[in-house]
């Protein structure tokens, strides 16, 4: 718990280190690095950063790459929502219901040791090279994480808030609403943070296998080609969407959601 | 307010309140209790820690139904229900808690009237993280008041608190209890408390809990002063020295 107390200049000093700027240092060392590295190989597999960002910068204005990272942006949304709900409502029936926890457990195990591709190709071939098997198969890896982590949150609910909604009998939705599932907030977070940079890498593996378009396919294409410069690329461009979608999107959520956490008077 | 069947006298019959522990040996925790509770007063209910007292209360609040017997309350009697800990929401706002529970003619102007009475009007906008335990405790008791109940449970409210602050609670639950007297029902350990809030003060004897004796306490309140409570105090320990001596 911080101390309102008055900073000391090394306080402030360890601030600064703690702050944003510390974080775009880092990475402009890598990119420094890199640029040292390219400089240094002169090599055609490895590009520096200026070219890449050229490259990026030529195919949003007048290639694809905006299009692809659309479409490889709509399904990684996709199969996230698909995941997140059937597995938050497995996780919690499973958490809350021991019988049920037991019929369920043993496939719950298998499907979190069957590999990715295995659950991809048998998609494909059952279903077709079509969006759905391809939104299913990436949405069938992440749902047993979602509910492992979700059934450990249905556990934890705290009995003593539990007696009081019954005591003061809330109705089920207002239950659910005020009392558990902002309990869950935490397991939810957890769940959606180690979700979305699963699902992006299986959904390239499923447009590689099987889709006419997206990232995924893009980088197939590419590796043929054997053009690094558009594989770093395009890698760069999700990669920043990527921390878009963390930055502006689910931490100000979380934000949000935990504001009433830790408030000293 | 008050509505019909809820006013009248009602009676508490537990016939058997048994537990299954873990090795499966049966632990019988009540057994064949019977209280009268009369409308619109403070029955207190004393006894040793562990005598099942919460159990008696949990049951009465229908929170367990595992149980032989019978609690006499209309189905839909609204309950208002403290417990020893406040049990707040952390992510919901003061207001927001006492909001939740309130009577659907729990106006805004009643809440800043209650706020007011049990002084928590400028806690109302913070999280309950933010409080002390006097003053989440004084929240507690403004949401078991907001629900306008017919039946108040009181489960030791005041526990673990110092005596300045706990004696000023109960002053404070005295004041907002007697502005709309309601059919209470309180549990404590502690002798002094029971004498200051109870009209009717039943000593339980502990394993299984049963009742000792039904006092009722004929002083006006109001006249309850600490010499008065000694005195009183004084006068059941001389009678029924197992529920009062200090321990």
């Amino acid at each position: 718990m911080s101390l309102s107390l008055a900073p000391t200049e090394t306080e402030q000093g360890s601030r600064l280190l703690s702050g944003p700027l510390i974080s775009i240092l880092s990475v402009a060392g890598f990119l420094l690095v890199w640029y040292i590295a390219a400089e240094i190989a002169q090599s055609r597999m490895l590009p520096g950063p200026v070219a890449v960002l050229q490259y990026i910068y030529n195919e949003s204005v007048h290639g694809d790459l905006l299009t692809e990272l659309g479409i490889t942006l709509w399904r990684v949304v996709a199969s996230f929502v698909v995941a997140m709900v059937i597995g938050s409502v497995l996780g919690l029936a499973m958490g809350q219901h021991p019988g049920l926890n037991r019929v369920l457990d043993p496939w719950l195990i298998v499907l979190l040791n069957l590999p990715a591709l295995v659950i991809i190709i048998l998609a494909y071939v059952w279903f077709g090279l079509n969006e759905a098997a391809a939104i299913g198969a990436v949405a069938l890896n992440k749902i047993p994480n979602v509910i492992v982590t979700l059934r450990e949150g249905a556990r934890s609910l705290d009995p003593g808030l539990d007696e009081m909604a019954r005591a003061y009998r809330l109705s089920y939705w207002s239950k659910l609403r005020n009392v558990t599932l902002p309990q869950l907030q935490p397991y939810f977070a957890a769940a959606s943070r180690s979700g979305l940079s699963l699902i992006w890498k299986i959904v390239l593996v499923v447009e590689l296998l099987g889709r006419p378009n997206g990232v995924g396919f893009e980088l197939h294409l590419n590796f043929q080609l054997f053009n690094v410069t558009a594989i770093l690329g395009y890698t760069l461009a999700f990669v920043a969407v990527m921390l878009a979608i963390e930055y502006l999107l689910v931490q100000p959520i979380e934000r949000h959601a935990t504001r009433w956490r830790n408030k000293p008077v | 307010m008050q509505r019909a069947g809820v006013t009248s006298q009602f009676e508490i019959r537990i016939e058997d309140k048994t537990y299954v522990g873990a090795d499966g040996s049966k632990l019988t925790a009540i057994s064949e209790f019977v209280l009268d509770v009369a409308p619109e007063s403070m029955t207190v209910l004393m006894g040793p820690s562990g005598c099942g007292k919460t159990t008696l209360l949990r049951i009465v609040a229908g929170l367990d139904g595992r149980y032989r017997g019978d609690v006499g309350l209309p189905p839909d009697t609204r309950i208002g229900l403290m417990f020893q800990e406040p049990r707040l929401l952390p992510w919901r706002t003061v207001r927001q808690n006492i909001e939740l529970v309130a009577a659907p003619d729990f106006s805004a102007k009643d809440l800043e009237h209650l706020a007011q009475a049990v002084g928590i009007a400028d806690m109302l906008p913070r999280y309950p993280q933010e409080l002390s335990l006097g003053l989440a405790r004084r929240v507690a008791l403004a949401r078991a008041f907001a629900t306008k109940p017919d039946l108040l449970l009181l489960d030791e409210p005041f526990v673990s608190l110092d005596e300045r602050t706990a004696d000023r609670l109960r002053r404070l639950l005295l004041d907002v209890w007697q502005a709309r007297p309601t059919t209470a029902i309180l549990v404590t350990h502690n002798a002094r408390e029971a004498i200051l809030l109870a009209d009717q003060l039943v000593l339980l004897a502990p394993r299984p809990t049963r009742v000792v004796a039904v006092e009722t306490i004929a002083v006006p309140r109001a006249e309850r002063d600490p010499k008065t409570i000694d005195a009183i105090h004084a006068d059941l320990l001389a009678r029924y020295p197992g529920n009062f001596s200090s321990r």
